[in-house]
C-alpha cells in the first residue's frame, strides 16, 4: 500500500512530463483556435481583426481543400493497403525456415530508418526520373516509352514511396505478433486436418487481428501527416494534384502567410485525427487493463 | 522452431525472401553504389552495378562544398540532446506510474499518448510564432525542446512498460531490508532500468534523427539537421546523383545501423505495448 508519503513523491516526480505535455498541447492548439478567427496576415502585422467564421468558410469552400482532403484519404488508405496487404504476406513468409532468415530480415526493415527526405530525393531522382532514373532504363531496355512518374502519377508514385517507407513497419509487427502464436495450436490445426488456406483464415489471421488494427491505427496517425515526401518531390504539384491536407496547411501559413486560413485547416486536421485517435487510445486502454 | 521442413521447401522458401529483401533493399543499396561512382557513371546508360570505377571524392566534395558535418553535428545535437533531457523528465514519472500506480495512472497514461495524436500542422502556426518571436528560429536549443516534447509520450510509455515488468516484490524485500528511496533508486532499481532506459534511448535518437517535419519548417540554414540539409538537394543544378547519394549514405548509415539492433524495442516502443 502506498503511504502519503510516496504518493506525494510520485507526484512529484510526474509533475514535469505533466506539466510540460499539458503547456505543449494547451498553449499552441489554443492559440490555433484563437487565430483561426482572426484576419491575420504576417506579412501585415498589426492589422488582425477578428473574422468569425469567415477562415473556415473560405478553407471548406476552396477547391484546394477538396483535393487536399480527397488525396489525404486516397493517400492513407492506398499506403494502408498496400503495407498491411504486404506486410502480412511477408510476416508469413519471414516465419517459414530458410536460410539467412536474419538477414533478409534486416534487409526487409532497413528502409524504415531512412529519413524521408532521402527516401523520396532518391526515390525522385535516382529511380523515377524518365531521363536518369533506373526505371527509365528499364522501361527503354524492354521496349517502352518511359514515365515521368512524378507529374504523371504524382500522388500514386508518392503513395508508393510512402509504402516502401512504411511496410518494413508493418512488416515487423505482424511478424513479432505472428510468432508469439503458440506451436501447439498451428499443429492441432494441422493435426485435425486443417490445410494451410483453412489455417490462415481460421488460426492465423484471428490471431493476428490485433496487431493488424494497430499497424491500420498508427499508420494512419502518421500518414495523415505525411509532409516532407511531398515536399522534396512535388511541393503538391502539378496544381494541387499531390497536395495533402497536411502541405495545404504549410502552405498556407509559411508560403501565403495567412496565419488566419492556416489556423482553420490546422483545427480541421486536429478533428480528422481525434478521429482516429479516439479510436486508437480506447484500444490501447483495453491492453492495459490485462 | 520444431516444425519439420524438407529441404526442398526450405531452399524455395529461401529463395523467395531473398528476391523480395533484394528488392525491397534495392533503393538504399543503390544509393550507396552510386555514391562511390563518378557523376558520369551515376547516370550512365547502361547503369553498372559493380564494374565502374570507384571513387571517394563524391565524400571529400559534399564536405568540402557544403560543410556536412556542421549538419551532421547538428542532427547528433538535436537527437542526443532532445533524448537526454526526455529522460530526465520521463524516468521519474514512468517510475512513479509503474511503481505507486493510483487511480488515474491509467488516464494519465492515456492522456499522455493522446498529445502524440496532435498533427503537427495544427500547432504549426503558433509555434511559428512563438520561435520568431523568440529568437528560437533557426537555433539548435529550439529543436531540441519541440523534439522533446514530441517524443516525450513515447519515452513515458515506452519505460514504463518496461518497469512495469520489474517485479515489486525485490522493491519490497529491500524496503524491508531498510533501504531508503534513494537507496532503493540507486541499488535496486537502476540496475534493472538500464536496459529499458538503454532501448528508450535508441528509440527515440532514431525517431529525432528521422523527424521531418519540424525540423524543415523551424531551421533554414545554421541549425539545419540532415534531413534539411538533404531537402536542399531537391531544386539543385547539374550533375549531381553521386553527390546526393554519398550524402544520403552518411546521413542514414548510422541510423540504419542502430535501427537493426533495435527492432524489438521498436516494436514496443511504436505500438504503445499493445503489441510485444
Amino acid at each position: 500500500m502506498a503511504t502519503t508519503h510516496t504518493r506525494n513523491a510520485a507526484r512529484l516526480m510526474m509533475a514535469p512530463s505533466v506539466i510540460m505535455l499539458l503547456l505543449w498541447m494547451l498553449v499552441p492548439l489554443s492559440m490555433t483556435l484563437y487565430f483561426s478567427f482572426l484576419r491575420y496576415n504576417l506579412l501585415m502585422p498589426g492589422t488582425e481583426s477578428f473574422a468569425g467564421f469567415m477562415n473556415y468558410r473560405f478553407f471548406l469552400t476552396d477547391p484546394a481543400f477538396f483535393q487536399a482532403i480527397g488525396n489525404t484519404l486516397i493517400l492513407v488508405g492506398g499506403v494502408l493497403f498496400a503495407t498491411v496487404v504486404g506486410g502480412i504476406g511477408l510476416a508469413l513468409l519471414l516465419d517459414q525456415p530458410m536460410f539467412g532468415q536474419g538477414i533478409v530480415r534486416i534487409l526487409v526493415i532497413a528502409p524504415f530508418f531512412v529519413m524521408p527526405t532521402v527516401s523520396a530525393l532518391v526515390w525522385k531522382n535516382m529511380l523515377m526520373n524518365p531521363v536518369n532514373g533506373l526505371f527509365a532504363w528499364v522501361a527503354n531496355t524492354l521496349g517502352f516509352q518511359p514515365i515521368d512518374f512524378l507529374s504523371s502519377f504524382p500522388l500514386s508514385s508518392i503513395s508508393v514511396i510512402i509504402a516502401w517507407e512504411w511496410l518494413p513497419f508493418a512488416t515487423l509487427i505482424l511478424l513479432t505478433s505472428l510468432q508469439s502464436l503458440s506451436e501447439e495450436q498451428r499443429e492441432a490445426a494441422e493435426m485435425d486436418g486443417a490445410n494451410a488456406f483453412a489455417r490462415l483464415i481460421y488460426i492465423i489471421l484471428p490471431h493476428m487481428a490485433r496487431a493488424i488494427t494497430v499497424v491500420i491505427l498508427i499508420e494512419t496517425i502518421f500518414l495523415l501527416s505525411v509532409f516532407a515526401e511531398i515536399l522534396v518531390t512535388t511541393n503538391g504539384g502539378p496544381g494541387t494534384q499531390s497536395t495533402n491536407l497536411t502541405y495545404l496547411v504549410y502552405m498556407q501559413a509559411l508560403l501565403q502567410f495567412d496565419v488566419g486560413g492556416a489556423s482553420a485547416g490546422g483545427i480541421v486536421a486536429v478533428i480528422l485525427a481525434n478521429i482516429v485517435a479516439i479510436f486508437l487510445i480506447r484500444m490501447i486502454g483495453k491492453n492495459l487493463e490485462d | 522452431m520444431a516444425r519439420q521442413v524438407s529441404t526442398q521447401k526450405k531452399v524455395a522458401y529461401t529463395a523467395i525472401a531473398w528476391i523480395i529483401g533484394l528488392i525491397i533493399f534495392f533503393p538504399i543499396l543503390w544509393t550507396v553504389l552510386t555514391s562511390f561512382k563518378t557523376e558520369g557513371e551515376a547516370i550512365a546508360t547502361p547503369p553498372s552495378f559493380l564494374f565502374f570505377h570507384w571513387t571517394l571524392e563524391n565524400y571529400v566534395e559534399v564536405q568540402a562544398r557544403s560543410d556536412y558535418f556542421h549538419h551532421f553535428w547538428n542532427s547528433v545535437a538535436i537527437s542526443f540532446g532532445s533524448t537526454l533531457f526526455g529522460l530526465i523528465v520521463s524516468v521519474p514519472a514512468a517510475w512513479a506510474m509503474a511503481f505507486s500506480p493510483t487511480k488515474r495512472t491509467k488516464d494519465v497514461l492515456l492522456w499522455m499518448l493522446s498529445t502524440k495524436m496532435l498533427p503537427a500542422v495544427g500547432v504549426l502556426v503558433p509555434i511559428y510564432i512563438i520561435f520568431r518571436d523568440f529568437g528560437l528560429l533557426d537555433t539548435r536549443i529550439g529543436l531540441i525542446v519541440v523534439m522533446m516534447l514530441i517524443n516525450l509520450p513515447i519515452m513515458v510509455w515506452m519505460l514504463y512498460t518496461y518497469f512495469k515488468e520489474i517485479p515489486g516484490e525485490i522493491l519490497e524485500a529491500a524496503r524491508m531490508d531498510g533501504a531508503t528511496l534513494g537507496k532503493e533508486l540507486i541499488y535496486v532499481l537502476t540496475p534493472m532500468a538500464i536496459p529499458g532506459i538503454a532501448s528508450t534511448l535508441l528509440l527515440n535518437v532514431i525517431l529525432s534523427w528521422n523527424e521531418a517535419f519540424w525540423t524543415l519548417n523551424l531551421t533554414a540554414s545554421k541549425a539545419a539537421p540532415l534531413t534539411a540539409f538533404i531537402a536542399s538537394y531537391s531544386s539543385p543544378e547539374g550533375l549531381f546523383y553521386a553527390k546526393l547519394s554519398a550524402a544520403s549514405t552518411m546521413a542514414i548509415a548510422p541510423i540504419v545501423i542502430l535501427g537493426w539492433f533495435s527492432q524489438k524495442q521498436l516494436v514496443r516502443g511504436l505500438t504503445f505495448g499493445a503489441v510485444k
